[in-house]
């Protein structure tokens, strides 16, 4: 079961929510709704799940709702409608105490501006969640200690907020929400008011700490590279609608509509397409059943210079080049094992194509794709620079 | 002709009808009025005559001592309080020093115990923020003096009419301050806070007001100000202290005794006025 599940959550501000929320039904958008009614719809029947420990990106523009979003899953803004189920309760039903004991023990909640007590140390806004919950103080001392020190801030404890930089507070941000250590952390815009170096670093850090921790993530953000690299899936928000849900790549190489399509467009594709999506059909021969002869004929059919060589179980086996094949047959061999070169450039099927360029530079004869050895597919660089322009060259079949 | 159209009701009884309710009030609530008085005003008493029975060198050392520590061991302030203090007690003021300062003292406590929470109220609902602003507004405008007319009536004459005059003026600061305190504090801190699962009073005490302290702290130093300058114009009602030499000086146009008693209130004004400043910004550091 999922971890999060959202059911058709709309958030309409402003006074007569209840017409505006018919409007919204009848499908009108949200410009219209605004000039009719006067209400502003910030998320319009949001619906989407998450699993457990994933990381789950909400991204959009400002304006999109992402950020209201956010905080209706913990309801810091009421929800005008729909459902939020944490492990199957549902917030949006619970009363305040309810509420309260859900914030406590399964939410955490990272801000954009750190949003950290500046007249508290270091330790106590690491502490402050538990010490909501009546914690006893040496207990949550070591607990927040913990967090402090899985962050990297073990030395900072009695140091003030505004003695540290940017991304140091927003370390403390973070160990202050994984202090209650929750199921769930709410990341709102965490790393956008870092600077790019400390923001790539923090990134990595996130990825690393979630590899032990196994939370489940809701991060949301503006910036797609960030989506990119932090989402196992991601959910494209605008005007308060959700457009897409998917995995990166699904986003980037099938965008729901013109509007996914825009946004990706800026993308570095090469940071995010791997060997498999450009990677072409093979030509081979097999190892135990075809002769010279064979290879020869093929590579003249198909216009090549080498064909690969693989065995019955599609195991790469290594290539032969034309000449060879050539003067094989002129000296009647019959056994490729005489002409296979195996010095073969092998890449796996998840490399990403800014590492293939250097290798496909230097090399005169195409790379092979494999699983595991097994032959998946030949990169040439013709296809490689199309992959990289977009043009529709690439294919999800593989994935 | 146009003068009339201005004409067509007789004049609105204000001030009779205002005479009544403060008459109606005098007489339904003297029951608790007169214990007030009498209670409050022993315990006035009772304070100012035992910082009287303080040796004034002790208090004047006492007083520079806390600035030498509140200013960061600097010595400027602490020496102008000595000298100071010892001109008023040269001049023969220091009993009147005792009552100003002990009338100071308990309306600014009464003040802050009253308008915090008032603030406070003020902040978490804008109801209360639309009833009250107004008030607050008319409390402060109205000529300090008229105050002193209900003061007579419900507590009679001396310290404690006084003080509820001052009450009622210098209030308003404090409730203006802590309101604006709690609602300057940023968004995200108030959300941080209820995102962790903070009660209401959690996070008034562990947020809101640790936050708007130094606000507070301003509205505080206000109201103290404020309470300094009604004891002057509570003399007029028997109010002791300072206020009274300058008032009887006042109305025997003696300008030396006059200028005396005013330096005192200045010397006091500006030395209540720095500690209070300064115990806001030594706690920011």
């Amino acid at each position: 079961m999922s971890l999060i599940e959202v059911k058709n959550l709309s958030k309409i501000f402003g006074r007569n929510a209840n017409q505006a929320t018919k409007f919204l039904d009848e499908g009108l958008t949200k410009q219209e709704i605004l000039k009719k009614t006067g209400n502003t719809v910030g998320v319009n029947r949001a619906t989407f799940t998450v699993e457990e420990g994933e990381i789950f990106v909400i991204m959009g523009l400002s304006g999109s709702g992402k950020s209201t979003l956010v905080r209706l899953i913990n309801r810091l803004i009421e929800p005008t409608e729909g459902n939020i189920l944490i492990a199957g309760e549902d917030l949006s039903k619970m009363d305040k105490k309810k509420l309260r004991q859900t914030r406590r023990e399964k939410l955490g909640m990272v801000f954009q501006r750190f949003a950290l007590f500046p007249h508290r140390t270091i330790l106590e806004n690491a502490e402050f969640g538990l010490e909501i919950q009546n914690v006893p103080k040496e207990e949550r001392e070591k607990k927040a200690t913990e967090a402090l020190e899985m962050v990297g801030l073990g030395g900072y404890l009695n140091q003030k907020p505004s003695q540290l930089s940017g991304g140091m507070q927003q370390r403390v941000g973070l160990a202050r929400a994984l202090a209650n250590d929750p199921e769930v952390l709410l990341m709102d815009e965490a790393f956008s008011a870092l600077d790019p170096l400390i923001r790539k670093e923090m990134q990595d850090e996130l990825i690393d700490l979630q590899s032990s921790m196994k939370k489940t993530i809701l991060f949301i953000t503006h910036d797609l590279d960030e989506a990119l690299r932090l989402g196992d899936r991601i959910a494209l928000m605008r005007d308060g609608s959700i457009v897409q849900v998917g995995t990166p790549e699904e986003i980037l190489v099938n965008p729901a509509n013109d509007y996914v399509e825009k946004f990706v467009e800026d993308v570095d594709r090469a940071k995010i397409l791997t060997a498999q999506n450009v990677m072409k059909r093979p030509e081979t021969i097999n190892i135990d059943r075809h002769g010279p002869r064979v290879a020869l004929e093929r590579m003249r059919e198909e216009g090549l210079s080498s064909i690969l060589v693989v065995d019955g179980k599609r195991q790469l086996k290594g290539y032969v080049m034309a000449e060879d094949a050539y003067e094989a047959t002129q000296k009647e061999t019959r056994d490729l094992h005489q002409i296979l070169k195996t010095d073969i450039q092998k890449v796996s099927k998840d490399t990403p194509m800014n590492e293939i360029f250097n290798i496909i530079y230097d090399s005169p004869i195409p790379i092979a794709v494999v699983d595991n050895d097994r032959l998946e597919g030949i990169l040439v660089r013709g296809a490689v620079i199309a992959g990289l322009a977009g043009d529709g060259e690439v294919n999800l079949q593989n994935v | 002709m146009f003068d009339k159209i201005l004409d067509f009701a007789p004049e609105i009884p204000i001030a009779e009808w205002t005479t009544d309710f403060t008459d109606w009030l005098t007489s339904t609530f003297s029951f608790l009025f007169t214990p007030i008085k009498e209670h409050f005003g022993n315990f006035m008493e009772f304070t100012s005559d035992l910082l009287m029975k303080v040796p004034p060198i002790f208090i004047i050392l006492i007083v520079a001592l806390i600035f030498f520590f509140i200013t960061g061991k600097r010595i400027g302030l602490a020496i102008f309080s000595i000298v100071g203090l010892w001109l008023i007690y040269n001049q023969g003021y220091w009993d009147h020093l005792i009552s100003t300062f002990t009338l100071v003292l308990i309306a600014s406590l009464l003040s802050v115990i009253i308008g915090v929470p008032i603030g406070i109220l003020m902040s978490k609902s804008r109801i209360a923020e639309a009833i009250i602003q107004p008030i607050l507004d008319f409390m402060q405008t109205m000529p300090a003096f008229v105050y002193l007319i209900p003061a007579v009536a419900f507590f009679g004459i001396g310290m404690v009419p006084g003080v509820f005059a001052s009450l009622i003026f210098a209030t308003p600061p404090t409730v203006r301050f802590t309101n604006l305190g709690i609602r300057q504090v940023s968004e995200e801190l108030v959300e941080a806070s209820e995102a962790f699962g903070s009660t209401g009073s959690q996070k008034l005490f562990k947020v809101e007001l640790p936050m708007a302290k130094d606000t507070i702290m301003a509205g505080i130093n206000q109201t103290v100000m404020l309470a300094l300058s009604m004891v002057v114009i509570a003399s007029m009602i028997g109010a002791p202290g300072l206020g009274r030499e300058v008032l009887s000086a006042l109305q025997r146009a003696q300008v030396g005794t006059g200028f005396v008693a005013g330096i005192g209130i200045v010397i006091l004004a500006i030395i209540i006025d720095r500690v209070t400043q300064n115990m806001n910004s030594k706690k920011e550091g």
